[in-house]
């Protein structure tokens, strides 16, 4: 247990689904800490759940956190270390009984107990909220819901950090949540410890910042890093971020001795600035932060210390997570070999556009990019001329459309190219591209009374 | 000189909107790059890359200024056929801006 004035200190583990496997272990395991924060919810990761929960009820959460959390149960019971999950996607209850499960197996039976958080997910209620007047219009583009209301997969509104400090306050070491914000995780142990009143902006703005610091694991302590990168000690074995939180709003970021990576004031900077749209209005269920109040110190070696953070009232209402299915998609690749690589894969991408016109395909769009030469960068990356010498072009196309049959043409028109195409080729041991079903993603907003979180605690 | 000499950077996304988070290596760089690194300056560069507007926003106390830029995705997220759906890249893109020296 945490003596009284000692910092919280709150470890990130994941930073999204498919993060390092190794990270929570070290976390637990490379020195003291308070809470593991694992956040696994991306924009889309709702609807693959979701449907994998329609062909079987007992899933729709994040497989990998049962595995991870079984080698790490023991350790976990026995330093009073607590976690905050959204794991539980879009079926938190299920998750909670499969981490019980694993608990039980290893002989934790009377030892742990489990918050599970749920009452984010709107599909089951979205028609009738649409009768209700609430028009779920996309954020973004201003059309309303009912476009697209029979394609929809997915609907979860963001949850912030009050319904997993309820769950801890009834005593759960584990919080495993539905869609609830990344910072909300890191936040609401903050609220717990610390007892925060629900309209202490300044407080919860300065644990939001913390959460966002954190939220994408290694982003912050060295991990993809652009100030002198090759002077980045041993990336092999790169600490995790740690929050040292103190109940006044300040806090430190950390990470554990012994560890590789860097948290410096330029590569926290750098994480703080990522994904940031208006910088004095970030806005969470919680709070709406201010960043343009962060004060930054490099404290110590691999030490940040944050201070002055503001914050204002939070809005009445929630983001909510739409997703859609949209259409088809598919990527084609060839390499090109010197001499004149990317010429020749110019000249393949004419004649491929010539034969899908032919056959009078009809793609929403045709995307042609020449790795090599212009992916990342466009025509930013320099004059054509400047690429005589390149010893090899990927061309790579990639088509679009609401409809299967064009998408699934186009994937057959690659490999010809290898024989009646421009020569030197070659790359296509990988066979045909296979046409990917889209996804999208609706961001709109909801009235924050219409949503009830629900919290319920099992007993392992 | 090029923009990579005087500040670092980190892209992103959210939906079809790139945003670019551009911080100078040293503070006494900021007021060169708020000067100089214009909004209507980033869309300059950008032209044909990008479709829509440039915003741009100050963090002085970072040191920083973050630029939106709209249209950038081809749709965004899982609709877009780009390479660098998410936006990752558009840091060092934007770093390989020329720029004047600061006095």
């Amino acid at each position: 247990m945490r003596e009284a004035g000692r910092p919280v200190r709150i470890a990130a583990g994941q930073g999204f689904w498919g993060d390092w496997l190794e990270a929570p272990y070290r976390q637990v395991t490379g020195g003291p800490i308070d809470y593991l924060m694992m956040d696994y919810l991306a924009e889309v990761t709702m609807s693959i759940l979701q449907k994998q929960k329609s062909r079987d009820p007992a899933t729709g959460y994040a497989k990998d956190f049962v595995p991870q959390m079984a080698r790490i149960l023991p350790l976990l019971a026995e330093r009073r270390v607590k976690v905050t999950a959204n794991a539980g996607g879009v079926n938190p209850r299920a998750c909670a009984q499969a981490v019980a499960a694993a608990a039980r197996e290893l002989g934790l039976g009377g030892k742990l107990r489990i918050g599970v958080v749920t009452g984010d997910d709107l599909l089951p209620r979205l028609d009738g909220l649409l009768a209700r007047g609430h028009d779920l219009k996309n954020l973004d583009t201003g059309r309303p819901l009912r476009e697209i209301r029979d394609r929809v997969l997915a609907a979860n509104a963001y949850l912030g950090a009050a319904p997993v400090v309820q769950a801890l306050r009834q005593g759960a070491d584990i919080v495993i949540t539905g869609r609830v914000t990344d910072t909300g995780l890191t936040l609401a142990p903050m609220v717990h410890a610390f007892g925060w009143r629900a309209d202490d902006w300044d407080k919860l703005a300065a644990g939001t910042v913390a959460g966002h610091t954190i939220e994408c694991g290694a982003q912050c302590s060295g991990g993809n890093c652009g100030v002198n990168w090759e002077r980045i000690p041993d990336l092999a074995n790169v600490g995790y971020p740690i929050v040292e939180a103190h109940a006044d709003g300040s806090f430190e970021i950390t990470k554990h001795p012994d560890t590789g990576g860097r948290i410096s004031v330029a590569g926290v900077t750098e994480q703080l600035v990522y994904e940031m749209g208006d910088p004095t209005t970030y806005i969470t269920p919680d709070c709406v932060a201010d960043f343009t109040t962060i004060r930054l110190t490099q404290a110590g070696k691999d030490r940040v210390r944050f201070t002055d953070i503001k914050g204002r009232p939070a809005t009445d209402k929630l983001k909510v997570s739409l997703a859609y299915f949209y259409g088809y998609k598919a990527v084609g690749t060839l390499v090109y070999a010197w001499p004149d690589a990317y010429r020749k894969a110019q000249a393949a991408d004419r004649v491929l556009r010539r034969r899908l016109q032919d056959l009078r395909l009809s793609f929403d769009a045709i995307h042609t990019e020449f790795v090599g030469a212009d992916a990342t960068h466009g025509s930013l990356a320099g004059r054509a001329t400047r690429f005589a010498d390149l010893p090899e072009v990927q061309l790579r196309v990639a088509v679009r459309s609401q409809e299967a049959a064009p998408v699934e043409r186009f994937t057959r028109e690659i490999a010809p190219l290898i024989l009646n195409g421009p020569p030197s080729v070659t790359g296509f041991a990988g066979g045909r591209p296979k046409p990917e079903e889209i996804v999208a993603y609706w961001p709109a907003l909801i009235d924050k009374g219409v949503v009830e979180p629900c919290v319920e605690l099992v007993d392992v | 000189m090029l923009l990579l000499e005087l500040a670092h950077a980190r892209s992103g996304d959210k939906g079809d909107t790139a945003n670019v988070g551009l911080i100078a290596l040293k503070p006494e760089y900021y007021p060169h790059l708020v000067e100089h690194v214009t909004a209507a300056r980033v869309a300059r560069h950008f032209r044909g890359l990008i479709t829509g507007k440039v915003e741009r926003y100050e963090l002085p106390n970072l040191h920083a200024l973050n630029f939106l830029l709209h249209g950038a995705l081809d749709g965004g997220g899982t609709v877009s056929l780009k390479t660098d759906a998410q936006g990752k890249v558009f840091s060092t893109a934007l770093l390989r801006m020329e720029i004047e020296a600061p006095r």
